[in-house]
């Protein structure tokens, strides 16, 4: 047993669930107690989706506890099989569910053969796995299971498309600014000539999955989620993959010349050099912003860097190698992918952190006092506790960080919107740091934000007591009111009966 | 009052295929209400990752409430439940010393049989801090039932004196009833207020503030409910404290607060006369929110037990309930409700709504979408959607945290239930209603 307040990682089924709600007609069934479904809110919510979510739980209780599922599981499946009439119906466990137990590969069949629908058992261990692990996973099971039933029999001979083109792999519902970062994919692959074959798993149908091996090269943008399809497809197809995070100045042409390299192997003569640098010097503002007088005062300040591999790796790079900030740690709670992201910053701070206990970075941040947080919602709210400054970058996010407005984190645009995020914490700083100089704002008390100031109200020690006991935020117009009500029906002394009246009247 | 043969009750129980929240939530606002507990909840990763995302920023307040998270060696009992909650439970004693410890039985312990009950006592003469077991899971119980568990459990421990010849037995006789439900301090206070003017004094509530205050309850008390969700406790009081329930309807709504008093008034031989006068004065006070919702048509889907005593202030207000939605039905604890939402039906003119316990989720979307209501009242998973699709929702998660009970709320009530409506008289600049 451990003792946990938070956890940055969700539980195994909310990748699957991730996944199965991304594609196009896919419906996962949740074999779940009462009360699981809380995936339906989370997209309802953060994402406002405008749809119902396409999962529903196969319900799990005291009978099927006593006397195993039986043909209610199949029985789910088949009715949604009707009722919404999906490509696929992944069957989804959850941990309660696999302490069971029961046969679900068997369910899984047996509703198969009476489905219109495909029909898979999502494969992944509560236990072992969190979220990110199953979400890679997931994808990783959709897609084969699609490419196996497409080439089943068959020579693996498959027609390139004519011109460059791209598969874009892990672009996921509930992910991290996902919707945005995919705007500027396309724009910077439309820039490069390359067009994009499918967005993967991104409001696309299981059917279309046969068209995967016909693109060039996958992308990978980020490594949470898109590893092992990308491997699979280069181990069935030879596809090569590119896996850098195109998110910074430098990443982005990193991310470009291994394209480049890619296609001239393909025999497709490019160059794009003159295009990165156009682009660094004109189009991304960010590259000017770095030598900008602005800039200079953010020369020597210090940063803390916190948040998944992709995220808190391209960030550390940013902050060290483009904006000149001293990263004084960098971390992730992917530990699972721990020697990647060790090798990724190790030169670019000066100590590394993995770990999922929020309490360690809380601590950490609270020992190094850096000027400013890059983290996640936790660290923001680290950030508050101890008046540090922080900018989310990475999930968990809460509903502030699904904008409406257009904010990627990759791509050229990407680099403005991290630049603008990277500036603005930095001088919230300052500013925080001129104000305490100098005492506050404006110290004067105000007293003028009650009534009784100038007409003679007395309140009796239980009405005061009874008022003191209102939530702070709203005492003050909880006691505004009650006066204006005693005023007006010409009463001097509030008692608690006088107080609870005036509750009772509307528009007091 | 005789009833109408069309105004009988129509009960219908659906699949069972509903959203809620689960159970465990119940800790989100117990904690708050017990100010020197800590509840411990036993389950896995799932348990943790619903009571941080439902709870939102409560989780970075440091909140007296953490989860035992069960690893793989606890599944497979590689590891010893008694060694491994102690652990937790001393760390727990050593940061906040809390004066009571509730563990939170989950799914998972029911499936692995994780002896909770047989533990806690031994545990609890170990460590020296009481330990309360409620198994508020999934498999058995739908969101607010959470608090019936609890507070099923913490009746247990309330004490008894009645067997104490050291101390004098009270013999005032308006001095004997004990009110439980979890409601924030200051709609308690409100109620014992109608009471105290009454001339009979609350002798406790269940729960108390501190787990130290939890009231004496003897047979000769009387206890009453202020929530709908909480049978068991009402059964356990009965039964294992041999105390007397008084069954009303509760106290949601000028007419159901009026009827609350009213039933303890005429248990304690008080008159109540004045209190007609009192619930005019109330609705006359409510009328323009009244006037919003007078002839409009409303759906409640079911998630959290409150919805019998909601529709019954809503018929009451005008609005005619097409169905009436609701997880658990227990129609003995219930009785009176019931009886108050059928009276108040054949006052109204209106037909009594169908009542449908554990509701079936895309049949009612069927229904809703057949009966185009002007409001649905839902949880969160099913709002947006809807509301994209033309049809004004009010989460129904706000009604269990809003203060709804008393005279003084009955405002509360109608300003979350008339949000939507009001909202939508504002936005007629924009476009139609359909987003899809």
């Amino acid at each position: 047993m451990k003792l946990a307040y938070w956890m940055y990682a969700g539980p195994a089924h909310i990748g699957t669930l991730r996944v199965a709600s991304s594609f196009k007609n896919v419906h996962a069934i949740m074999h779940a107690p009462l009360g699981d479904d809380y995936f339906n809110v989370m997209r309802s919510m953060l994402e406002r989706d405008r749809n119902f979510t396409p999962v529903t739980a196969s319900v799990v209780d005291r009978h099927v506890l006593a006397r195993g599922s039986q043909e209610k599981v199949v029985n789910n499946i088949c009715r949604k099989d009707k009722e919404e009439k999906p490509d696929l119906v992944i069957l989804t466990p959850t941990c309660t569910s696999s302490i069971l137990q029961e046969d679900l590969q068997n369910f899984v069949y047996r509703a198969s053969l009476d489905t219109c629908a495909d029909v898979i058992l999502a494969d992944v261990n509560h236990y072992r796995v969190n979220e990110l692990q199953a979400s890679d996973k997931t994808l990783y099971q959709i897609v084969s299971f699609y490419i196996a039933n497409a080439f089943k029999g068959k020579l693996k001979k498959v027609v390139k498309t004519s011109t460059p083109s791209v598969n874009i792999i892990g672009i996921l519902s509930l992910g991290f600014h996902h919707q945005h970062d995919l705007v500027d994919l396309k724009r910077l692959f439309h820039d490069l000539g390359i067009t994009i074959n499918l967005v993967i798993p991104d409001n696309i149908s299981v059917k279309d999955l046969d068209k995967l091996p016909q693109a060039w090269f996958n992308l990978v943008p980020y490594r949470e989620a898109g590893l092992l399809t990308a491997k699979f497809l280069y181990e069935e197809f030879q596809m090569p993959c590119v896996e850098v995070a195109p998110m910074g100045l430098t990443n982005i042409t990193r991310c470009v010349r291994e394209i480049e390299d890619i296609l001239k192997t393909l025999g497709h003569s490019c160059d794009y050099t003159k295009y990165l640098d156009t682009q660094t010097r004109y189009v991304s503002q960010s590259a000017w912003f770095s030598r900008s007088i602005d800039c200079q005062n953010l020369t020597g300040k210090t940063a803390i860097v916190f948040g998944d591999a992709t995220h808190a790796a391209a960030m550390t790079k940013i902050l060290s190698q483009e904006m000149g900030i001293n990263v004084l740690w960098a971390g992730t709670y992917c530990t699972y992918d721990k020697e990647w992201f060790s090798e990724q910053v190790k030169d670019l701070c000066s100590k590394v952190v993995i770990t999922d206990d929020h309490t360690l970075v809380g601590d950490m941040i609270a020992n190094t006092e850096p000027s400013a947080i890059f983290g996640t919602q936790m660290e923001r709210h680290i950030g508050k506790r101890l008046n540090i400054p922080c900018g989310v970058i990475s999930s968990p996010v809460h509903i502030q960080n699904f904008p409406l407005s257009y904010k990627p984190f990759l791509g050229y645009e990407g680099t403005n919107q991290i630049a603008d995020l990277i500036y603005n914490s930095f001088t919230l700083g300052m500013e925080d740091h001129l104000l305490e100089m100098f005492g506050g704002h404006d110290t004067t008390e105000v007293l003028t934000n009650t009534i009784s100031c100038d007409k003679k109200i007395s309140w009796s020690a239980e009405a005061r007591s009874e008022l003191a006991k209102v939530p702070g935020f709203v005492r003050g117009k909880v006691k505004r009111n009650t006066e204006k009500f005693a005023i007006m029906h010409n009463h001097q002394d509030i008692t608690l009966e006088l107080m609870y009246k005036a509750k009772e009247q509307v528009n007091t | 009052m005789e009833i109408s043969h069309q105004t009988q009750i129509n009960f219908e129980c659906e699949t069972g295929n509903y959203h809620t929240f689960c159970p465990i939530s119940c800790v989100s606002w117990l904690y708050q209400k017990i100010e020197d507990s800590f509840f411990l909840v036993i389950g896995t990763k799932t348990c943790g990752y619903f009571l941080q995302n439902a709870m939102g920023v409560m989780i970075f307040a440091e909140p007296r409430y953490a989860m035992a998270e069960l690893e793989e060696g606890d599944i497979s009992a590689q590891l010893n439940d008694y060694s491994e909650l102690k652990r937790l439970c001393l760390e727990i004693k050593k940061d906040r010393n809390p004066g009571v410890i509730f563990w939170i039985g989950t799914c998972t312990t029911e499936i692995i049989k994780m002896d909770l009950e047989g533990i806690a006592p031994k545990l609890e003469a170990d460590i020296q801090v009481p330990i309360v077991v409620a198994r508020a899971n999934g498999l058995d119980y739908a969101f607010t039932q959470g608090e019936d568990t609890v507070l099923a459990a913490m009746a247990h421990r309330c004490p008894d004196k009645s067997y104490n010849k050291l101390s004098p037995r009270l013999v005032q006789a308006n001095n004997n009833i004990v009110i439980f439900g979890s409601i924030a301090d200051s709609v308690a206070r409100q109620l014992e207020y109608e009471l105290k003017k009454k001339g009979i004094q609350v002798k406790g509530w269940l729960p108390s503030n501190r787990y130290s205050e939890l009231p004496d309850i003897t047979s000769d008390d009387y206890v009453i409910g202020v929530n709908p969700f909480l049978s068991r406790t009402a059964t356990t009081l009965m039964r294992k404290r041999r105390a007397k329930l008084i069954s009303a309807p509760f106290p949601i709504g000028p007419d159901g607060t009026r009827a609350w008093l009213e039933k303890i008034c005429k248990v304690f031989n008080v008159a109540s006369n004045d209190l007609a006068i009192r619930e005019n004065t109330i609705w006359s006070n409510l009328e323009e929110y009244v006037r919003l919702l007078r002839g409009k048509s409303v759906f409640f889907m079911g998630d959290n037990l409150l919805e019998i005593s909601l529709a019954r202030f809503l018929v009451r207000c005008g609005m005619i309930v097409y169905e009436i939605g609701i997880p658990y039905m227990d129609k003995r604890y219930q009785s009176a409700e019931l009886l108050l939402l059928q009276e108040t039906c054949y006052k109204m003119g209106v037909r009594m709504p169908k009542i449908v316990e554990k509701p079936d989720n895309y049949n009612q979307i069927d229904r809703i979408k057949d009966l185009k209501p002007d409001l649905v009242i839902t949880g969160m998973a099913h709002a947006n959607p809807l509301q994209a699709r033309g049809i004004n929702t009010k989460w129904s998660v706000e009604f269990t945290f809003a203060q709804i009970h008393g005279f003084g709320n009955a405002k509360e009530i109608l300003e979350l239930i008339t949000k939507p409506l009001r909202r939508n008289n504002n936005l007629d600049y924009i476009n139609d209603k359909n987003y899809i």
